[in-house]
């Protein structure tokens, strides 16, 4: 007998690649691309961090961040070039952001082709009854609206204090001014505050999951894991956002300018003098 | 006619029977392997593992399941254990004591050079299925633990805690799977076997239903072998999946295979009772539960207070009582059948009174709750998720239910039917356990079939064939087998009668229950034999079967199993009525000891019962085959 | 009984996998605390046959937690309310009385409709077919108590294997990924000395095949937490890791063994 009707199974919804040689075979799997992303995460939050800390050389006084900036760029003048590690340090950072935001952006459409369905209108939700949550935590299910919000924010911020495309009273060399002058505004500083709670909570969840990603996992330290994303993500968020608050509430002030408002730390330091 | 039934059981010491068989049997030259194909029905422990062998071997295979993946079989829901007699416990097991025990406990009704296969390769199956990473429980040197099971002297089951079926089939499976990446195990998934093709007195092929399109068609082969469990469902309470049915073997022998001892059906004592009319299936506990649990029922008929209020005095531990050296471990059918004549007698306990207590109090006086838990805490949890009581506070409610079928298709010593190129392994067939399975047993039974013997047997009956192709699915046997399963699939849809299929499983299942369970006797069995004829002629004619036959219908898929159900009922019935001795998991009221044991009968029953399809379900032909024991001394149980 | 429950129930009806689905709503009574979710179904679809219509395909067979066969989404939760515990074993006595029940099938690219809320999860056979296997030929085994494995490591590779294979990890998934099952079943051998020889050549080919079929992983441990074998997500670390370490290997110099 002839088989009349053949039955439909299911096809792979994504097509296996060619392998490229090592490391970037790497690439084309998605554990791959997740422990790229955590890897990128690892130097992105270290960078965060650090920079997190440095900017406390605000309370001390303009001179002194203008000097730890100064310190920045001197990196390594005993065997290189001025400024060329921190450009090393730069490159460095901006390989990472691209490829953390290349792997999210894939990794998040592998399961949104995972996901296709024809039945419901809503074609994002997954079921009709609202998906009742246990594990997912709001970080995890939001680290596609909390990336982007960095992102912007990151322009928005290089824009405000590296460039100074936004004040005319910018002056570059003037870090303490700037920020003044760049977080006295209201709107600004609820700009900073709303960007560094995403940042907080994208900490949060990056920091629990790479270890997970990275698979240096061991039940003896789970625990361990999620008490150190919420104390690294609460330490990024206290630091930081105490500098819109110190600008408004005046903690951080012209005021407290030991040269006359207006200069750069750079003249004041030689008027100084 | 069939003539005289041969076992074909080789000559020889029992211990050498095998061993020389296997060296005298004809071998299919490697190359020629893959010249031969083989239909293997059914993915549990069995069908798996024969499947994946031939496949390993060389032969082109085609796997068929119901199921929507070869792990699903009910294998899976196997929780005790699988002996081997490995003697790593040192104390004193051997091939010859496993093989004694097991044809004792199958109380002398099965044939002993079949069994002593059984015992030497449980070796092996142990060493497989390690090597295929099933994880056995092991000591803390990394070495395999074993444990006493079922009441057994000697500490021979390996265990995988209480997951043991589980593991062995994932193992079983894994294997299938890779011979189905290598291309030599073609699998048919949602694909049920509806009918045995006969051609030429060979068994040549068989029909299947795609259960998501419909479509029915034919698969021919050099042979078939049926792995297709047992028929437990023939209670509609059973511990046996809700899937889980005759219709595979029943085809078979309405094509001519004979069905060899259908009365015997072992039923476990420690289940959860049936809460409700609706109840769909019974939850087995593991046995091991007697070993700390005491059981009793309360002596008033109109006990009202809750069990622990009342008094030792006011207990009856009847098992206790009764039998004092054995106690609450008294074997299977002793205790199913005792926990059945208190309930009769009205002193049943919870809601519906369908229900002994089990009761750990003193047991957790003695050892503490911690050391209870340890040991029985997976199984308590699962008590309180089904009953929504706490078995640490209140004694668990317990209640006999169908577990396992002896009886099945008869087989010679090489697993054929009396159909050439038919075979039969694992519970579908009747070979190893005789009239009452020990614990433990099933599991070792369906890897041997499908790992050891099988796949060796086949080749003596391939071998002569080399040359001939498979019988061509265009031919005339085939349409007319496809067409009679098309006409019987369109038939159940146009009878649109009045009552669900499940109503007359439900109904099918009271009456074998009340006639054909723990305890027969003449005048129930009579009475069944005049109850399900009527109550089959009911089901034909009223049945409601909605739908179509074209896409997934699982009404439509069940009725087919009831009908078949129905006729096996009444050759049960029948068995057991012509069967008129007691006998392991058999037990005839007219035939018990002074202290109510089982009496055998050895003069007139040491046979086996095989039966032949006479043209309708009343006309059935008995053929015997006569048992003898040379190496197992016939003596009467006794656990007093 | 006394205290039965009257329930409504909104359920996903599909034909077909290529068909338009909807929901359709019923009212049960007389449901009994004691029964299993699946058994309300027998029931509900009694009184569909007795009143002509055809009954809702729900895919069941050990009914005690072990085969799973089962499964769908019981208001959103997949298997349910109850943690840890498959549909079949889920009972009535987790609802209230006037409750309105959603049930819808798994959903995900790869698990279409069958009927129902019956689905198709035949890519997890494939994951398996690509490497979920020891290399063991019937008969070649050595005996069983050659390679001592330690309890601890053997107690491991159980909780792993512990798997039933139902979906639920997926259906679950935001991703529809099917991490945990694949880690589980890659961890069970890759634990186990026995597994060593195919070890890189296990997980690489699994992972690929499971990154065919399914999204990506993005660690939220819904997973585990819809798994009614509790699987934990630590297995997927594993896996993780030895996904990477699979791709550095060179097995032509140095073997499989780590």
């Amino acid at each position: 007998m002839a088989q009349t009707k053949t039955r439909s199974v299911p096809q792979p919804i994504r097509k296996r690649p060619k392998q490229l040689p090592f490391p970037l075979n790497l690439y084309q799997s998605a554990i791959g691309r997740k422990w790229v992303m955590a890897v990128s995460g690892i130097v992105l939050l270290g960078f965060v961090v650090t920079h997190m800390i440095g900017n406390l050389h605000l309370y001390e006084g303009p001179l002194e961040i203008h000097e730890y900036a100064e310190t920045l760029r001197n990196l390594g003048t005993d065997i290189i070039p001025r400024t060329w590690l921190l450009w090393g340090v730069r490159l460095l950072l901006i390989v990472a952001f691209v490829v953390h935001i290349h792997s999210a952006y894939s990794l998040k459409e592998m399961g949104r082709k995972a996901n296709t369905r024809a039945n419901y209108a809503d074609g994002n939700k997954k079921y009709a009854a609202s998906q009742d949550f246990i594990a997912a935590n709001y970080a995890s299910r939001t680290m596609r609206w909390t990336g982007p919000i960095i992102l912007l924010y990151l322009v928005f911020h290089l824009a405000d204090l590296t460039w100074g495309w936004l004040s005319e009273d910018w002056h570059l060399g003037d870090p303490y001014n700037n920020v003044v002058v760049s977080m006295g505004n209201i709107g600004v500083a609820l700009i900073y505050i709303v960007a560094n709670v995403a940042l907080a909570i994208h900490i949060f969840h990056g920091t629990w999951s790479l270890f997970q990603s990275l698979g240096i996992n061991n039940p003896k330290f789970n625990q361990a894991r999620k008490i150190l994303a919420s104390s690294l993500a609460g330490l990024v968020l206290v630091g930081n956002l105490s500098f819109p608050i110190a600008v408004q509430t005046g903690l951080i002030d012209q005021d407290n300018c030991e040269a006359p408002c207006g200069l750069t730390a750079v003249e004041a330091e030689e008027g100084h003098e | 006619m069939i003539g005289e039934l041969r076992s074909r059981t080789p000559d020889g010491p029992i211990d050498e029977k095998w061993e020389s068989h296997k060296f005298n049997m004809k071998l299919v030259n490697p190359a020629n392997k893959r010249k031969f194909e083989i239909i293997v029905v059914g993915t549990g422990l069995a069908g798996a593992s024969a499947a994946a062998t031939l496949g390993e071997l060389g032969y082109k295979v085609k796997a068929f399941t119901y199921h929507d993946s070869p792990r699903r079989a009910h294998s899976i829901a196997a929780q005790g254990g699988i002996n081997g007699a490995k003697n790593y416990q040192n104390d004193g097991d051997s091939v010859h004591r496993l093989f004694y025990d097991t044809v004792k406990g199958g109380d002398y009704r099965s044939r002993e050079s079949n069994v002593h296969r059984l015992a030497e390769v449980s070796l092996n199956i142990i060493d497989q299925c390690v090597g295929q990473g099933v994880p056995f429980a092991r000591e803390y040197g990394g070495l395999l633990d074993n444990r006493s099971f079922g009441g057994a002297q000697v500490s021979r089951t390996f265990y995988a805690r209480g997951q043991t079926g589980q593991q062995l089939l994932l193992g079983a499976y894994s294997a299938l799977m890779r011979q189905v990446s290598a291309g030599t195990v073609e699998l048919h998934t949602r694909s049920e076997m509806l009918d045995l093709i006969v051609h030429e007195g060979t068994a040549q092929g068989i029909v299947v239903r795609d259960l998501i399109t419909g479509d029915i068609r034919s698969h021919t082969a050099h042979a078939v072998v049926l792995a297709t469990g047992g028929y437990g469902n023939v209670y509609y309470l059973s511990t046996n999946a809700m899937m889980c049915n005759v219709t595979a073997g029943w085809r078979a022998h309405r094509r001519g295979a004979l069905f060899a001892n259908p009365c015997y059906t072992q039923i476990h004592p420690t289940c959860i009772p049936a809460s409700d009319e609706f109840q769909s299936k019974l939850t087995l506990m593991s046995e091991s539960l007697r070993n700390d649990g005491r059981i009793w029922v309360p002596r008033e008929h109109d006990e009202v207070r809750s069990a622990s209020d009342v008094p030792n005095i006011d207990r009856y531990y009847y098992l206790e009582e009764k039998y004092p050296s054995f106690g609450n471990l008294v074997p299977r059918d002793v205790a199913s059948r005792n926990a059945k004549t208190v309930v009769d007698q009205g002193l049943g306990v919870g809601d519906l009174k369908n229900g002994v207590y089990l009761d750990f109090a003193d047991a957790i006086a003695r050892d503490g709750e911690d050391s209870i838990r340890e040991r029985y805490g997976n199984l308590f949890q699962m008590y309180e998720r089904i009953t929504g009581e706490d078995p640490y506070k209140t004694p668990m409610r317990i209640y006999p239910a169908t577990h396992y079928t002896m009886g099945g298709m008869w087989v010679d010593y090489e697993l054929m039917s009396n159909v050439p190129g038919l075979f039969v392994v694992g519970e579908a067939n009747f070979s190893d356990h005789g009239a009452n399975r020990l614990g433990a047993s099933a599991l070792m039974q369906g890897l041997a079939d499908g790992y050891f013997v099988l796949p060796y047997t086949i080749g003596n009956y391939l071998a002569p064939l080399l040359g001939q192709d498979p019988l061509s699915e265009n031919d005339a046997t085939c349409g007319n087998v496809v067409n009679e399963v098309a006409e019987r699939t369109q038939k159940w849809l146009s009878i649109n009668g009045t009552r669900s299929v499940d109503w007359f499983h439900r109904e099918l299942g009271k009456l074998v229950w009340n006639y054909i369970g723990m305890e027969r006797d003449k005048n129930g069995l009579e009475k069944a034999l005049s109850e399900i004829p009527a109550l089959r002629e009911e089901f034909q004619k009223d049945v409601r079967v909605l739908g179509s036959g074209d896409s997934l219908n699982s009404s439509l898929e069940k009725v087919g199993r009831v009908a078949d159900f129905f006729e096996l009922a009444e050759l049960k019935a029948r068995d057991a009525l012509e069967r008129e001795e007691s006998c392991g998991g058999h037990f005839r009221t007219e035939s018990q000891t002074p202290e109510g044991e089982a009496l055998r009968d050895d003069e007139n029953f040491a046979h086996v019962a095989a039966w032949e399809w006479g043209g309708s379900s009343d006309t059935s032909i008995l053929h015997k085959e006569e048992l003898e024991f040379e190496h197992v001394p016939l003596t009467q149980r006794s656990y007093k | 009984m006394e205290n039965t429950m009257t329930l409504t129930l909104k359920v996903w009806r599909q034909n077909g996998p290529t068909e338009t689905g909807r929901f359709e709503t019923y009212k049960v009574d007389d449901i009994s605390p004691d029964m299993s979710f699946l058994e309300m179904f027998d029931v509900l679809n009694e009184s569909l046959i007795n009143s002509g219509e055809e009954p809702i395909e729900v895919a069941s067979d050990c009914r005690e937690g072990i085969c799973g066969t089962c499964g769908c989404m019981i208001n959103g939760r997949a298997h349910g309310p109850e943690k840890a515990t498959a549909t079949c074993q889920l009972h009535m006595r987790k609802f209230k009385d006037g409750d309105t029940i959603v049930v819808e099938p798994w959903q995900a690219a790869s698990f279409p409709v069958i009927k129902d809320l019956v689905v198709d999860r035949s890519p997890l056979d494939r994951i398996i077919e690509a490497g979920g296997y020891i290399t063991v030929p019937t008969g070649s085994a050595p005996d069983a108590n050659l390679i001592p494995v330690p309890k601890d490591a053997a107690d491991t590779a159980f909780d792993a294997a512990a798997c039933i294979g139902c979906g639920a990890c997926v259906a679950a998934c935001p991703n529809s990924a099917a991490q945990l099952f694949t880690s589980a079943k890659v961890q069970h051998l890759n634990l186990l000395p026995q597994g060593q020889a195919e070890r890189w050549s296990r997980t690489e080919d699994m992972v690929e095949t499971m990154e065919e079929y399914f999204g990506s992983c993005t660690n939220h441990g819904e997973c585990h937490e819809a798994c009614p074998k509790e699987i934990p997500l630590d297995f997927i670390a594993y896996t993780n890791r030895d996904y990477v370490k699979s791709k550095r290997k060179n097995r032509k110099l140095l073997g499989q063994i780590s």
